[in-house]
């Protein structure tokens, strides 16, 4: 996630203090990945450098201390915005899915039950989407949180949802080799144990 | 804590018997208390709806006991079991069961009048129920003018008229638009949180995140359940992002 686009973002609105950045950040997305202060400004440098903001003119105040700094969008920064929401976000590799990851490793790892790993799995996601559920339900009326919670509710739905599908896929998978199994005579190949 | 609405002791059910005995439910025990909304989840044939079924009275269990506001359903009448079921449970289903040739208010109303209620209270509280789904204003409607979705909301006032304490959902939203489903879910939580105890049988992960406390059904058996919701802030404050 691009802190640096988050940031310049909320520049368009107005100017502001590094400390006010962080906590519009925070409200706008309803404290769902919190700043720390050290970011926000590491992050404001770096715009700065890039001439992508400006310290404001009319700051009278000291300007050398961090947060007695108002900070302005430059035209070069409205520019880098625009083309920030007019590009899509690239899923190009899929990210590491420690959770996929462990079920493949699983379903091959000697004495583990897969399907206790997957209600473990489903019971911890159905808890999180409960209190994302309750979390969104207590901020109603802020559009840009109820967009975030509706996201992490969705990705949660998807998760039990494979999860659900990895049980059936088990089951078919237990069936056929059953089924093999018990149709061929003793000592010969089966399919499964033949493809792995 | 206050007695549960909702009881069921070790509660099995069979379907045949011998080798071909077949466990719809096998040693489930639950406890739903009031303003407790519980939500069942389960694959199809692991016995969700067989539970509800129970738990309303309308099949009975082959051992353990199910009890609704303290009162043994084995230990009823048929005329009791009756009673309670008006008086005490309210159901949802996912098909309306509205009576087409009755108008909105006269469906919501006919639970309570069946159950010796004079016509004018009835009314009276159908139209309070009706006003609590939003859904006042078209009392007078029949259920072929009105949209799956405010059928639904009739359903739900039939559902809670009267004050019933034990709300039994299967599935309620099951032909609806999400946004209309998320409603009537609304629905079902506020009526808990104004002290009713609800019980929820769904294979939508999004639709149990509403409750209080999911428990997992398979092959008739519990499997698992969510602990306890801590609050809301408590996911939500996880390191800063890198």
């Amino acid at each position: 996630m691009s802190i640096r686009y988050g940031l310049l973002s909320l520049l368009e609105r107005r100017p502001m203090y590094g400390y006010q950045l962080r906590q519009e950040f925070e409200a706008s997305t309803g404290a769902t990945w919190p700043l720390n202060v050290g970011q926000v400004y590491s992050t404001l440098a770096r715009l700065e450098r890039d001439g992508l903001v400006a310290v404001s003119d009319d700051e009278t105040a000291d300007a050398d201390r961090e947060s007695q700094r108002v900070y302005a969008i430059t035209d070069n920064g409205r520019a880098e915005v625009r083309t920030w929401f007019a590009t899509p976000v690239r899923n190009t590799s899929p990210p590491r899915d420690e959770l996929a990851i462990k079920l493949a490793l699983a379903v091959h790892t000697p004495g583990v039950d897969v399907h206790a790993v997957i209600q473990a799995q489903r019971t911890a996601t159905v808890r999180a989407l409960q209190e994302y559920t309750r979390a969104r339900e207590a901020a109603a009326d802020d559009l840009s949180w109820l967009l975030v919670a509706d996201s992490l509710i969705f990705a949660a739905e998807a998760e039990v949802r494979w999860l659900d599908h990895c049980e059936t896929r088990l089951a078919r998978a237990a069936r056929t080799r059953t089924d093999a199994a018990s149709a061929k005579p003793a000592g010969s190949v089966r399919r499964e144990d033949a493809r792995s | 804590m206050s007695s549960p609405v909702l009881e069921l002791r070790d509660v099995g059910r069979e379907h045949g018997r011998g080798e071909a005995t077949v466990h719809a439910l096998d040693g489930v025990s639950l406890s739903v208390g009031p303003g407790e909304f519980v939500a069942i989840m389960g694959p199809s044939g692991s016995g969700k709806s067989t539970l509800l079924n129970l738990a309303g009275g309308l099949d009975s269990p082959t051992h353990g006991d199910v009890i609704v506001e303290g009162k043994r359903l084995g230990g009823l009448t048929r005329s009791s079991l009756a009673q309670l079921r008006r008086r005490a449970v309210g159901y949802v289903f996912q098909s309306l069961n509205l009576i087409p040739s009755l108008t909105a208010v006269e469906n919501v109303m006919l639970p309570r009048e069946l159950d010796g209620i004079a016509s004018r209270r009835a009314r009276s509280e159908a139209l309070d129920a009706l006003r609590e789904v939003a859904m006042d204003e078209l009392a007078e409607r029949f259920p072929d003018d009105m949209s799956g979705g405010q059928q639904q909301r009739v359903a739900i006032a039939r559902a809670v008229v009267g004050d019933r304490r034990l709300i039994l959902a299967d599935e309620p939203t099951g032909a609806l638009d999400s946004q209309t489903g998320e409603d009537v879910l609304r629905m079902l939580r506020a009526r808990c949180d104004a002290g009713a105890a609800a019980v929820l049988v769904t294979h939508d992960a999004r639709h149990a995140g509403w409750a209080d406390r999911v428990v997992f059904l398979r092959d008739g058996v519990l499997v698992d359940e969510t602990a306890p919701l801590a609050g809301p802030e408590s996911l939500l404050s996880t390191s800063p992002i890198e």
